[in-house]
């Protein structure tokens, strides 16, 4: 029995969101008694894992140097299978949940992702899990001898928990893909929904893609990434990759900001997870002011533009 | 091309979400089920390869008698044939597992299933389904064009695109972006008809064991009441979020 943590890199450093993994694979091995492992795929700087209490890294310097879900899923679960691997932990960013079914069924796993909390039984493993778009939890027993944990992105945290770690550098003889990458594309020097700790988003309120400045203007003071409603992206007044949403992306960050939006029950699910929810809007009735934490009645033409002036002067002051 | 379209049912998106049992079931009282939004897509881009390259269309679905006029949908929305594997849906894996059994026992060029189900957010079947099968997969997939036996598939990543290039048969996870919703077909009194004449075959399951169990569900906390700021006084709401909320 041990735990394997599974974190993630990107141009050869790890990704934000391992901190939060390895924390809960941390406390995970502690919980069983058992020990860890972090495996990692060209990531430089896989010692920086110690500082969340990760005392091995098995550090994959061969293979595809870009995520590829079939070459690392194959390296993973040969890793496993040697190494008597029980319990794996992913994150549940889009690449982790295209990686862990893959890997759940090389290695017969039973899988769950979208994971909030640290196991409340352990024999038999169950978990605690949102369910139906944020709407409700439900509890969940793994039944199988090897089993996989998504933690939800942002609901665990990060403890830091700082010791020696060491890396162990490992060739992956199997990391091999049956696909091709053709090409990516890939905003840079911008927050990204998934990785932004701030999200600002904005409605059919705005009235068309000529007022987006306002979005933009605040997402910038607030290095936040930009996000939109349905109809917006429907009507191409933003690229559908904004989108947000039951169908579009999920939204968990610590704090989201819906402009002209009316919170209409599909959007709600999706960004409900999110810590902190400011809604900004003309109508008082507008259903999101029952799910926000801080809500401005008002005219958003009036009100962002002054609130981004406002930001950056407190942002100035340090 | 043979194209097979998995399809799950899920409750409508405006369902209110209850328990029964003392929270250990889903209430199903007053719930409208449809077909997963994100299979939608997919079954639409599968008619789109019809009409336009030539295709037969079949659906499949892992589940009992009340999934039937799911399917009855999707054939009066243009699919060809419908399979309904004879099991109830007990978790991700086992229903992978039926699903790979029947690809194995018939042949298929394109798999298309949905990013996830809206139900259980599970997003794995598919996943599963081609490393149980050995084949390529590629998710939150929003282009997909077939030339010959080549498939090039466009996922959607964070902040931006990943075109990947495959051989078929593949498997790929369909959502918003592979078609238009505007493009989406709505079954009309004429595809109602012709669906009472296509063949709909139950086929005996595998009995694949499930790999997890849902024993308890629960609520949410209710929501403390939103605090309201004055449009003229936003400072105040910063000193909130700085202060209170600590996340600026
Ligand atoms: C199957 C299905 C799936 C769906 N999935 C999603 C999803 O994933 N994501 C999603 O977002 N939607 C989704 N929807 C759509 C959803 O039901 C709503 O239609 C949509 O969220 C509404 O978008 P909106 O709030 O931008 O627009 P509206 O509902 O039109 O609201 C605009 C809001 O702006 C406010 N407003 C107007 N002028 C101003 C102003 N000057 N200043 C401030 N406020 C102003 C109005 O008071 C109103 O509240 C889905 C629907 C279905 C049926
Ligand atoms: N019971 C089922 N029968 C057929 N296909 C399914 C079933 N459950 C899930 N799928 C397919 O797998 C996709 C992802 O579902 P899930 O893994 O449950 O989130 C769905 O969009 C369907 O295409």
């Amino acid at each position: 029995m041990s735990v394997l943590i599974i974190v993630e890199s990107e141009n050869n450093a790890l990704k934000r969101n391992a901190a939060e993994v390895a924390s809960y694979g941390v406390a995970l091995a502690a919980k069983l008694e058992t020990s860890c492992t972090a495996i990692a795929f060209h990531a430089a700087n896989a010692t920086e894992l110690g500082h969340y209490g990760v005392t091995k890294v098995a550090h994959v310097s061969n293979g595809p140097t870009h995520f590829d879900a079939h070459a690392y899923a194959s390296a993973i679960a040969a890793f496993a299978a040697a190494n008597n691997v029980s319990h794996l932990v992913v994150s549940s960013s889009a690449d982790a949940r295209f990686l862990a079914p893959l890997l759940a069924a090389k290695l017969n796993a039973g899988y769950v992702p979208n994971v909030v909390e640290l196991p409340e039984e352990m024999s038999p493993l169950t978990v605690k899990r949102t369910a139906f778009t944020n709407k409700a939890f439900v509890y969940t027993q793994l039944l199988t001898a090897c089993n996989i944990i998504g933690v939800g992105n942002n609901a665990f945290g990060v403890i830091d928990n700082t010791v020696d770690c060491v890396v162990d550098e490992i060739t992956a003889e199997n990391a091999i893909s049956n696909l091709e990458q053709v090409s990516i594309e890939k905003v840079t020097g911008k927050a990204t929904i998934a990785d932004a700790d701030v999200v600002v988003s904005g409605g059919r309120g705005l009235k068309g893609p000529e007022n987006w400045h306002l979005i933009e203007d605040l997402a910038e003071v607030l290095d936040a990434a930009t996000a939109c409603s349905k109809p917006v992206s429907d009507m191409g007044w933003r690229s559908h990759d904004e989108h947000v949403g039951q169908t579009g992306k999920p939204v968990s960050t610590n704090l989201y900001i819906a402009i002209g939006i009316s919170g209409a029950i599909q959007h709600l699910a999706g960004v409900n997870s999110s810590k902190v929810k400011v809604v900004i809007n003309s109508d008082p009735e507008a259903p999101f002011f029952k799910a926000a934490d801080y809500g401005v009645i008002g005219d958003a033409f009036e009100v962002v533009p002054k609130l981004t002036e406002k930001l950056k002067a407190f942002k100035a002051l340090g | 091309m043979n194209i097979l379209v998995c399809i799950s049912r899920v409750p409508d998106t405006t369902s209110k979400i209850d328990f029964i049992e003392d929270d250990t079931e889903f209430s199903i009282r007053d719930v409208q089920f449809v077909i997963n939004p994100n299979d939608e897509f997919g079954l639409t881009r599968a008619i789109w390869f019809k009409e336009k390259q030539g295709a037969q269309v079949h659906v499949v679905h892992v589940g009992t008698t009340k999934s039937d006029a799911t399917l009855r949908k999707c054939l009066a929305i243009g699919a060809d044939k419908a399979f309904r594997i004879d099991a109830p849906a007990l978790d991700g894996l086992a229903v992978a597992k039926e699903l790979a059994a029947f690809v194995k026992n018939n042949s298929y060029d394109l798999i298309i299933a949905g990013r996830e189900s809206i139900d259980y957010n599970g997003a794995m079947v598919p996943g599963m389904m081609a490393a149980l099968l050995d084949i390529p997969f590629v998710t939150n997939c929003v282009g997909l064009e077939i030339d010959g036996t080549t498939a090039i598939a466009e996922r959607e990543i964070d902040g931006g695109r990943e075109k990947l290039k495959g051989t078929l048969p593949i498997i790929i996870g369909s959502q918003k972006g592979l078609v238009e919703e505007s493009d989406l077909r709505i079954p009309n009194m004429r595809g109602i008809m012709q669906a009472r004449q296509k063949p709909f075959e139950v086929v005996p399951a595998q009995e694949a064991p499930a790999s997890t169990k849902d024993i308890k569900f629960e609520r949410p906390a209710p929501k403390a009441e939103v605090k309201l700021v004055p449009a003229d006084d936003l400072d105040q709401l910063i000193d909130l979020l700085h202060k209170e909320a600590n996340v600026l």
